[in-house]
This record gives structure tokens, C-alpha cells and sequence, in this order.
């Protein structure tokens, strides 16, 4: 069963908390993952395979660099 | 160029500062306990206790801080982070330049890799975690530091088993004498209390199978010792050129004199048996300093409890200072925290400034019938008084492979 928006962002919220202390209410949707929220291209890799496993979904390597903002990521997971 | 000793971090299974962790080794308390865990039952782990932390680096470091680094890196971070502030460097710090890392570990980032190993083999390998290469690798202590502290002369982490945090500490010495740094942080750090290691270890019946009594198990030049205790820890000293330290009018607890390093070229695991690798090192470690023989007050030993390896260092000691072994006091403190591997040469090293600085040698427990042969005062079960003026104290290390290193310290 497919995840609402609202779940997918809060799940996600939860791992950037988790990688980075990042207040889970300061990831939204218009953040971006490099300018607002400060994230290396490692930890976003490390978000991806732990959003992967977390929402059962398949995140190929080439499409992360279009997952600039935190309204992308969720987006792509919940439409997956 | 003389080098001195300006801070001193720890976290180790007597504490998680210096502090506690001398005030423990004063009173002679063993850091040894059982494991809580299923490693016997489950895998058939012949050793059930190891010395373990007394503060988890979980408890002192942020999340995000835990999750990046393998804990050998998590414990070198919060040993590096007392050593620094202990040096009481002020808002300028130190010239980015002029300060260097070197921070190693003899093991590595054993359960970074052995964990992420579990979740190739069940989950696949698209779950593994893109850091798992800069936590697995056994630089990983020393770059972490050097991030955190800006240190660019040049950061290092030598490995030579037991002997690796010795060794680091020998080239911070050589790392200021040349002129590459006017400071550098060094030390040595593990995290390998696992059934990985553990079983391999036993492989080698190099542990003590001392189930039923964790805390009388590390017992060195005891007649009845049964091998070493496994450790985890770290230790961490600030190394600066005395001119640097001069300069900002720094507290000084120690001098660095002198550091002896050979080795024995004999067998990759066992120690030459006449002990002329380690003994030669010890003499080279004076010769450095220019001191003699009679300088030296204080030896803490590798001593790690092993029924050969304790009495070949000790023979050596005998055969090195002749009878003023008789007036050096001699103290085993692994047979307290346990044998940190690639940590034990620098927890040692911060006992062996501190012996000098407070004038105590710490005790060795657990010798209930000291080995017949032992020719050496050694301080058993309360900590012994040093003498007051200029000594010296030797620092032990010795690892598998036949790295012997000698560090002499002076106050």
C-alpha cells in the first residue's frame, strides 16, 4: 500500500534526524538537502539507502542528483 | 629540539577521563567484567569477559557523531578531546601548519567491517551504508582527529599491533624533533572486543580463559597467569616542541626523551625468546635521551599476562639496568584495564606521565605468587612512591609481528 505524502516526509524527517541532529520539524519540503540542510553527497547517499530500506522502494544512483529538495525525494518515494 | 607532554585524554575501562581513570588505577580496581552478551552460547566464544568501557562514547558524542565513526574512532575523538582541552590551547589554537595527528589502531574498524560483511550477506549489498569504507579504515581514528582539530603537517596512524599507540607516540616525538610540527596530538585507540577477534585470539590461546574470575584474570609475572584480557580504549597525549609551549606559558607534565624502537625479526607472532629486540630498544630509548641507566625510576611494562612473554621482558629489564633494577619500581597495569592492543601504549603512556607528575607508581593486582625467576620491584596491590628530583620512566610495547617499542619520559 502506497504511503501518503505526509508519512513519507515524516519517516524522512526521521532518518536526516537521525544522520545529521537536524530538528526532524526543520525537514520540509522546500529545504534542500546541500543548501539548507548542509548534507555531503556521502550522507545523502547514506539518506538514500536508509529511505530505501525504510519505505521498501528502489532509488536508482542516477536519478539522487535530481533529488534536490526534501519535496523531491518524498515525491519520488511516494509515487514509487 | 626537546618535546614535551602538555595534555592527556582517555576514555578506558577504569573511566572515561584521566582523572577517574587514575584515581581507579591508585586504588588498584580492575576494569574487568563479564560480557553481557550471547557470544559463548551462540558462536561457542571460549572468553566471556574482556576490560570494557566504563563511559560508552554514546553517552558523550552527538548521534550523528556515532553513526560516522567506528567506535576505535569514537574513542580516539573523546580521548582527543580531553587531551586537547587539558593542553589549554586558547581561542587561537594552533597553526594549522604546525600541528599534526597520529593516532592508530591495531586492529582497525573491526566491527564497522564485520557488521556491514552481516548485511551484504542477509540484505543485499545495495544496503550498505556509503560510509563504511572511511569508518572501516584503520586511519580513520587519526583523520577524524585531524578534521576535528584542523591538524594539516600531516596526519598518521603507524600499526604494529600491540605496540601501534607506543609507536605513535614515538613518531610525534620524531614528527617535532624534525621539524615538521610544533604539535601534535597522537596516541592510540580499539574497539575489538567481538567474537571475531575474541575467537581469534583464543585461536592462538593467547587469552586468558579465566570465565569464573574476570577480575583476578590478567594477573602478569603471577605464577598461574593464563594469558591476556582483552581491552578497549583509547589514550591520547599532546605532544609539543617545549619552545611552543614555553611560549604560551602552558602547563608542562612531562618531558619526552627519548624513544627506542626495533624489532626482532624472529617469528610473526611469538616474541624472540632472549628478548635482545626488546631490550635493545629499551637501551636505544636511553642512549636517545642521554641518560643512563641509573636515570630510571619507573617502568610500566607491556606485561601483558602471557605465561612466555612476561618474563622476557622482564628478563630484559634485569639484563638492561643490572642491580638497580632492585630500586626501579616495576608496574603492570594491564593486569587492571586489561590489554587495549593498539590503545595500550598510550593509556600506558598517560599512566607513566602521570606516575611522574604525581610521584606514584600505579599497583599491578592479581600477583598472588610472583613468578620465582622475577628479578624487579615490582608494585603489587597499592600504588608505591616515586623519587622526588629529575627521573625517568620507560614505557613498554611490544606487538605481534616483533615491534618492540621503548618511550622514556622525564620530570
Amino acid at each position: 500500500m502506497a504511503l501518503s505524502k505526509d508519512e513519507v516526509l515524516a519517516g524522512l524527517a526521521e532518518i536526516v534526524s537521525e544522520e545529521t541532529d537536524i530538528d526532524t520539524a526543520e525537514v520540509t519540503l522546500e529545504k534542500s538537502f546541500t543548501d539548507d540542510l548542509d548534507i555531503d553527497s556521502l550522507s545523502m547517499m547514506t539518506i538514500v539507502t536508509l529511505a530505501e530500506e525504510k519505505f521498501d522502494v528502489r532509488i536508482p544512483d542516477e536519478k539522487v542528483k535530481d533529488l534536490v529538495t526534501v519535496g523531491d525525494a518524498v515525491d519520488f518515494i511516494a509515487a514509487a | 629540539m626537546n618535546v614535551v607532554v602538555t595534555g592527556l585524554g582517555t576514555t578506558s575501562p577504569l573511566g572515561g577521563d584521566v582523572a577517574s581513570t587514575w584515581e581507579a588505577a591508585l586504588a588498584g580496581r580492575s576494569g574487568v567484567r563479564t560480557l553481557e552478551n550471547d557470544w559463548a552460547e551462540k558462536y561457542g566464544v571460549p572468553v566471556t569477559f574482556a576490560g570494557q568501557l566504563v563511559v560508552q562514547p554514546s553517552e558523550v558524542l552527538s548521534r550523528p557523531e556515532t553513526k560516522r565513526m567506528d567506535p576505535s574512532a569514537q574513542m580516539a575523538i573523546v580521548a582527543a578531546r580531553e587531551a586537547w582541552a587539558d593542553a589549554g590551547f586558547g581561542e587561537d589554537g594552533v597553526d594549522p601548519d604546525r600541528l599534526g595527528s597520529i593516532v592508530s589502531s591495531g586492529i582497525g574498524g573491526v566491527w564497522t567491517m564485520l557488521t556491514a560483511w552481516d548485511t551484504v550477506r542477509d540484505r543485499g549489498a545495495a544496503r550498505v551504508l556509503p560510509l563504511t569504507v572511511p569508518m572501516l579504515m584503520p586511519n580513520s581514528p587519526t583523520a577524524y582527529v585531524s578534521l576535528e582539530f584542523k591538524a594539516r603537517a600531516g596526519s598518521h596512524s603507524p600499526v604494529s599491533a600491540c605496540a601501534s599507540g607506543a609507536e605513535a607516540i614515538g613518531m610525534g616525538f620524531e614528527m617535532i624533533q624534525s621539524g615538521r610540527a610544533d604539535v601534535v596530538i597522537c596516541g592510540g585507540t580499539e574497539a575489538a572486543i567481538h567474537p571475531l577477534p575474541l575467537s581469534a585470539f583464543a585461536a592462538m590461546q593467547a587469552l586468558s580463559k579465566r570465565n569464573d574470575d574476570p577480575q583476578g584474570a590478567s594477573r602478569p609475572y603471577d605464577v598461574s597467569r593464563d594469558g591476556f584480557v582483552m581491552g578497549e580504549g583509547a589514550g591520547v597525549l599532546i605532544l609539543e616542541s617545549e619552545e611552543h609551549a614555553k611560549a604560551r606559558g602552558a602547563r608542562v607534565y612531562a618531558h619526552v626523551l627519548g624513544v627506542g624502537m626495533t624489532a626482532d625479526a624472529h617469528h610473526i607472532a611469538a616474541p624472540e625468546p632472549n628478548g635482545a629486540g626488546q631490550t635493545k630498544a629499551m637501551e636505544l630509548s636511553l642512549e636517545r635521551a642521554g641518560l643512563t641507566t641509573a636515570d630510571v625510576a619507573h617502568v610500566n611494562a607491556h606485561a601483558t599476562s602471557t605465561p612466555v612473554g612476561d618474563m622476557i621482558e622482564a628478563r630484559g629489564i634485569r639484563a638492561l639496568l643490572g642491580s638497580h633494577a632492585d630500586q626501579v619500581l616495576l608496574s603492570a597495569t594491564k593486569s587492571m584495564t586489561g590489554h587495549l592492543l593498539g590503545g595500550a601504549g598510550a593509556l600506558e603512556s598517560v599512566f607513566t606521565v602521570k606516575a611522574l607528575e604525581t610521584r606514584q607508581a600505579p599497583p599491578t593486582i592479581n600477583v598472588t605468587e610472583p613468578d620465582p625467576e622475577l628479578q624487579v620491584d615490582l608494585v603489587r596491590d597499592t600504588p608505591r612512591a616515586l623519587p622526588a628530583g629529575q627521573i625517568a620512566a620507560i614505557n613498554n610495547s611490544f606487538g605481534f609481528g616483533g615491534h618492540n617499542v621503548a618511550l622514556v619520559f622525564g620530570a
